[in-house]
Formats: structure tokens, sequence, C-alpha cells
């Protein structure tokens, strides 16, 4: 019953839209279609508030702290009242800021996230849309973000700014090799780029087992792409105030915010998919519905995330482009050979 | 090809978008904001190669390309060395040279467009549901040649990055 539950709801709404009987086809599935879009736009804005008061609260007890408390039962209405706050404030625009991409930048900058989670399957048949070219449409999508960064960065007209969107370009660009040549691997095992044929292939060993190296760099090479530290040097509070966000206030501001977690949920997802077996149930326990299992594999991997960021201390850009080129790029190389030569030596076994 | 009203209206669409953005590329006095329309054109053209169902491509265009456009903007920023940044991407007065230039491209465009066997081309198969193995199967048999060409390219490119923006330190100690 609640396995299908989504699934359900959708076809609910077909077959309610085909009952009303005058409507062509194509207008009732894009009717559907909209529909789960924008359930996927809530769905992430909803998470993106989550996420806030999760950082905050993991932050908190990292440092023996209580965290936000006063809002709500345990602070838990302490995000949607910054958001309110953050809607009311006044938008300024710097006076010799380049108005129209200043503006642009935080409304594109949510473009990526909700263009990528469109294709993920969240659950069992749980694709918004099933791409057969998924990985490569997530990667495609997922590098315009570089992009929007930029704008927001170089439209400032700031040198913080435009400092932070020259690292953003740096080290998104680097890191983009080693996160897509990570893939590789498991594009080689599975030989689909297609995510549910990815995820139906990790049925009963999880690619995590058989890619270890892969995961890990793609997990690295994931934080530095969401600009989390200790790869946040895009961001850098204490050195470049903020970056590319530093003339943003109220609404502008929370954009980029939210974007970031949004990102950050992009990455999770698509390490559990690519990685820990998507919406697989572990060790049989198929009585729990599969969009529960894909959220409690995300959630483990945002909170390591997290985790990562209250523990370790910012890297030097010198180190992080070191660490990139020299360390992550080759590591991937040599994976995407060993996995070949792995594989034929299977396939000789006759496994 | 499909000839919906759906895909005449979205070819339409993106072909003006195309247009639109790529003379503004032109047009624009700031480099930054050129830069940005040809962002533009590009994610246009990856819709168009959709539209032809050429989904990998689309792919390929929006990943290079975006990519593509981030390092030409700040190259454009970092090369380009003026103080009022409307004044990056202005006209010269090379008319002879750029109506010659454009003169030849419209010629072999022409050329090329009238040398198309355009009825086979629209009268071909329907495209098949998987494009990535065919395309996989012909750049490593067929292409192989051009492709490892490609390859070979980029190495030297990148040898040659690594030679540019070698450390004067490191030279320094190599006397030694």
């Amino acid at each position: 019953m609640l396995e299908n539950l989504f699934v359900g709801t959708a076809d609910w709404l077909r077959s309610l839209l085909g009952g009303i009987g005058f409507l062509p086809t194509e207008i009732a599935e894009s009717i559907v279609l909209l529909v789960k879009l924008v359930a996927v736009l809530v769905f992430i804005l909803v998470n993106a508030l989550w996420l806030v008061y999760m950082e905050r609260k993991v932050a908190a007890f990292m440092q023996a702290r209580i965290g936000p408390n006063r809002v709500g039962p345990w602070g838990l209405l302490q995000t949607t009242c910054d958001i309110g706050k953050l809607i009311s404030k006044e938008i300024i625009i710097p006076k010799k800021a380049d108005k129209v991409v200043f503006l642009l930048a935080p409304v594109l900058i949510f473009l990526p996230p909700l263009m990528v989670f469109a294709v993920l399957p969240l659950g069992k048949n749980m694709a918004a849309l099933d791409l057969n070219i998924g990985v490569f449409y997530l990667l495609a999508i997922a590098s315009l973000s570089t992009l929007f960064f930029f704008m927001g960065g170089w439209a400032s007209n700031s040198k913080y700014s435009l400092l932070g969107a020259m690292r953003t370009v740096a080290q998104m660009v680097s890191y983009e090799l080693p996160l897509v040549l990570s893939l590789l691997g498991v594009i080689m095992i599975v030989g689909s780029l297609n995510l549910s044929d990815i995820i139906a292939a990790q049925e009963h060993t999880w690619l995590i087992f058989t890619q270890p190296i892969a995961f890990l760099i793609f997990f690295i090479a994931a934080v530095a792409e969401t600009n989390r530290c200790p790869f946040d040097l895009v961001e850098g509070e204490s050195e470049i105030i903020n970056g590319p966000y530093t003339e943003y206030g109220g609404m502008g501001f929370a954009m980029f915010f939210l974007a970031e977690y949004a990102n950050i949920m992009v990455v999770c997802a698509m390490a559990t998919i690519m990685f820990l077996g998507g919406w697989h149930a572990p060790f049989g326990l198929t009585f729990i519905p599969s969009w529960v299992w894909f959220f409690i594999k995300m959630y483990v991997l945002i909170f390591i995330v997290m985790q990562f960021r209250w523990t370790y201390p910012r890297i030097r850009i010198d180190q992080l482009m070191g660490f990139g080129w020299k360390v992550l790029v080759p590591l991937s190389l040599a994976n995407i050979f060993v996995t070949g030569i792995g594989m034929y030596i299977y396939r000789a076994i006759g496994w | 090809m499909e000839t919906s009203i759906y895909a005449v209206v979205a070819f339409y669409g993106l072909a003006a978008t195309i247009l639109g953005a790529a003379t503004m590329v032109v047009f624009m006095r700031n480099i930054v904001h050129s830069v940005l329309f040809l962002a533009i054109t590009f994610i246009a053209m990856a819709g168009l190669f959709l539209s032809l169902d050429a989904d990998f491509i689309a792919a390929v265009q929006v990943l290079v390309y975006a990519g593509a456009v981030c390092i030409m903007i700040v190259l454009g920023i970092m090369v380009i060395q003026r103080t009022d940044m409307n004044e990056t991407n202005l006209f010269n007065k090379q008319i002879m040279a750029g109506a010659g230039l454009t003169a030849l491209t419209v010629a072999f465009g022409a050329i090329f467009a009238g040398r198309t066997a355009w009825v086979e081309l629209v009268a071909a198969d329907a495209v098949p549901a998987n494009t990535v193995d065919a395309i996989g199967a012909l750049l490593l048999s067929k292409y192989v040649i051009p492709f490892e060409v490609a390859a070979l390219l980029l190495l030297v490119a990148l040898v040659g990055a690594i030679v540019l923006a070698r450390d004067e330190e490191v030279q320094a100690n190599a006397d030694n």
C-alpha cells in the first residue's frame, strides 16, 4: 500500500484526467508531468528548509550546544521563520551592479537542482521522467550551476564577489573531472547510462562494494562541487565574506542558500543511486517502502557531509587544486583502468 | 521527422532564440553579456538536438559548452583590462576583412546546403531509442582514427598548459 503511494497517486490522476474525456492524451500527460514537477519543486524546497534546520542542529550537537529551540517544538519552525524574515527584507541592488544579471542569478540558481530531481528515481517506478542517458543528463545539468554562481559573483561588481566567482569556476571545473571519471567505473560495470538500469543492477550487490575507490572520489568531488567545507573556498566566510553572495540580501541570498542545500541533496541522491543501490532495501527489509529507503540512504550521506563541515578545517586554494588534479584525477583514471581489467578477468573466469 | 504542431512550434521557438541570442552576442558591448548570450545560444541548440531525438548530443552540448562558457568569461575578464566593462566588446573598422569572411561563410554554407540530399535525410527511419550504444561502437570502430587524433590533440593542449603554467620556482630549482 505505502510502497505504491506516489505511483498510485500519479495513476489515479492520469485516470481521472482520462475520465474527463474531452482532453487529448498529450494534454493529460503534460498535466500529470506538470503536477509531478511541481511536487518535485515542493519536495526540494521543504527538504532544503529542513536541511538548514538540520545543519544548525548537527552543528550545535557537535559543539555541545542545543541549537535552535525557541520557535515551534524543538525549534522546528526556526527556518520557516528565517525565510519569512528574508522575504520581508528589502532587495538591495548595489549601484554599480549589473542589474539584470544580478537579479537573474538567484532566480536561475534553483534551476539545475530542479531539473536534476525531475529525472531521479526516488523509489520503485518513481522517476518523474526516465531518461535513457540519465547519468549524462545529470552531469550536464549539474555543470550549469557553475555559470549561475559566476553570474551572481560577477554581477555584484564587488571584489570579494568576483574573487568568489573566479574560485567557483576554478574549483567546480577542476572537481567536475574526477566526479565524471569516478562515475565511469559504475557505467562500465552496469553498461547503461539509464538511472533505473543502474539501480536494477545493484539489486544484489551495491556498487560501493565493487567500486569503493570510485565512491570515495565521487563523494569528495561532490562535496567540493557543492562548496561545502573543507572545500568551501568559494564562500569562505572568514576570508571573502561568502564570495558570490556578499552583495545579496533578503530573498536573493535565501535563494543561494537554499540552492546550496538543494545541491547537497542532488549529489547525495546521485551517490545513493550510483553506489548505494538507490531504493533497494538492504537485508531484504522490503516491508519498508522503497522511497523510504532512498531517503534514509540520502540523509545518512547528507549527515556525513554536514559532519565534515564541523570536523575539518578549510584547506588552502593551492592545496585544493593540487589535491584535485594530482590525487583525485589520477586515482579516478587508475580506477577506470583497474575496473576494465577486472571486468575482463571476471568475464574470463566466467562469473 | 516529426511534423506535429508541438514539434513545429518548438522548432521555430528554438530557432528564433538561437538567432536572437547569436545576434546579441555580436551586438552586446559588454563581453560578459555577450558570453552569457552565447550560453543561451548553446542551450537552445541543445534543445534543437533534443527535438531531433538526439538526446546524447544535446547533453554533450550542455556539458561541454556550459563549462566552456564559464572559462571564456573568466578569460575575458582576466585578459581584457578596461576600466569600463561596457567597452570590452566594441566594433572595429575591419569592414573589408569582415565582409569577405562573412561572404565566404555564407557561400560555403550555401554550397553544402545545396549538396546535401535533404529528401533522403528526412525520409530516414525513426531514431533508435538508445543512441549511446551506436555512437560508442562507431567511435571505437569506424571513426577510431579521428577519435584518437582528437585525444592526442587534447593531450598536447594539456601538456602545453602545464608547460606554460609551470612554477618559476621549479625551474630555478631545476638548475641546482
